[in-house]
């Protein structure tokens, strides 16, 4: 599901589909290689379309780099289960956990990129959000 | 980290230019444009591209920038290149659009 190999901004993926987020994550080791710590979750505890909270921390915990992690949501409760994962954190790693207001896939594949520079946290985040820009 | 260094660089350094065509048969779209970046954030220097000798140039670190260029086969990469490790980076950027980006 993850691994994390380096001191780089990890990514985490966060759909309702796990489909989505798997191949999402696919997408990014293929594109960009296993640089970065990267991890995904998607769907609801009974395995239905979804998100839930304990996922997004297992997630957020396998890609967890000292360099902090940048999550990329798709809709909704992704972006609210996430948010509420972050604030679960222990403090001294929330400051360094980052929601993206970017498009799923390309947010992870851009980030993973910017990531697997070396480029600090907000540089990451910054490079996914220019989708939007 | 490296912008401090690449803008200290820039001060002190005339900018070097050089041109390769696309060989690979997409052209500058996503796989190309992420290996590109990231090739280029290897190096300290400013490293610019272009379709055009002379510009509009793009920021050859910025993926979703490189990407936006959506240079087809065929076309000319002009690199424009600024910053101590330059001459290396040059010649990195250009084998890597000789050789198709390992996908020819």
């Amino acid at each position: 599901m993850s691994n994390s190999n380096s001191a780089n901004v990890g990514i985490v993926i966060v759909s309702h589909s796990p489909k989505i987020a798997e191949g999402a994550a696919d997408m990014v080791r293929q594109m960009v290689g296993n640089a970065v710590p990267l991890a995904w979750t998607g769907g609801d505890i009974d395995g239905g379309l979804g998100t839930n909270v304990a996922g997004i921390l297992e997630a957020i915990e396998s890609a967890w780099s000292p360099a902090g992690v940048v999550i990329l949501v798709d809709l909704g409760g992704a972006e609210t289960n996430s948010e509420m994962a972050v604030e679960m954190l222990p403090e001294d790693r929330r400051a360094r956990v980052v929601i993206c207001n970017a498009p799923v896939v390309e947010g992870a594949v851009i980030a993973a990129t910017e990531s697997s520079g070396g480029s600090l946290l907000a540089a990451v985040k910054r490079s996914a959000e220019e989708f939007y820009a | 980290m490296h912008d401090a260094n690449a803008s200290r660089a820039t001060e002190t350094s005339v900018p070097l230019t050089g041109s390769a065509v696309l060989v690979n048969a997409v052209g500058l779209h996503a796989r190309p444009s992420v290996k590109l970046t990231q090739c280029a954030k290897g190096f300290a220097a400013k490293i610019e591209l272009a379709l055009v000798a002379d510009g509009p140039w793009t920021d050859a670190k910025s993926p979703v920038k490189v990407m936006r260029v959506k240079a087809p086969q065929g076309a000319t990469l002009h690199f424009r290149v600024t910053g101590s490790d330059g001459e290396a980076a040059l010649a990195a950027m250009l084998a890597l659009v000789h050789d198709g980006f390992g996908e020819v």
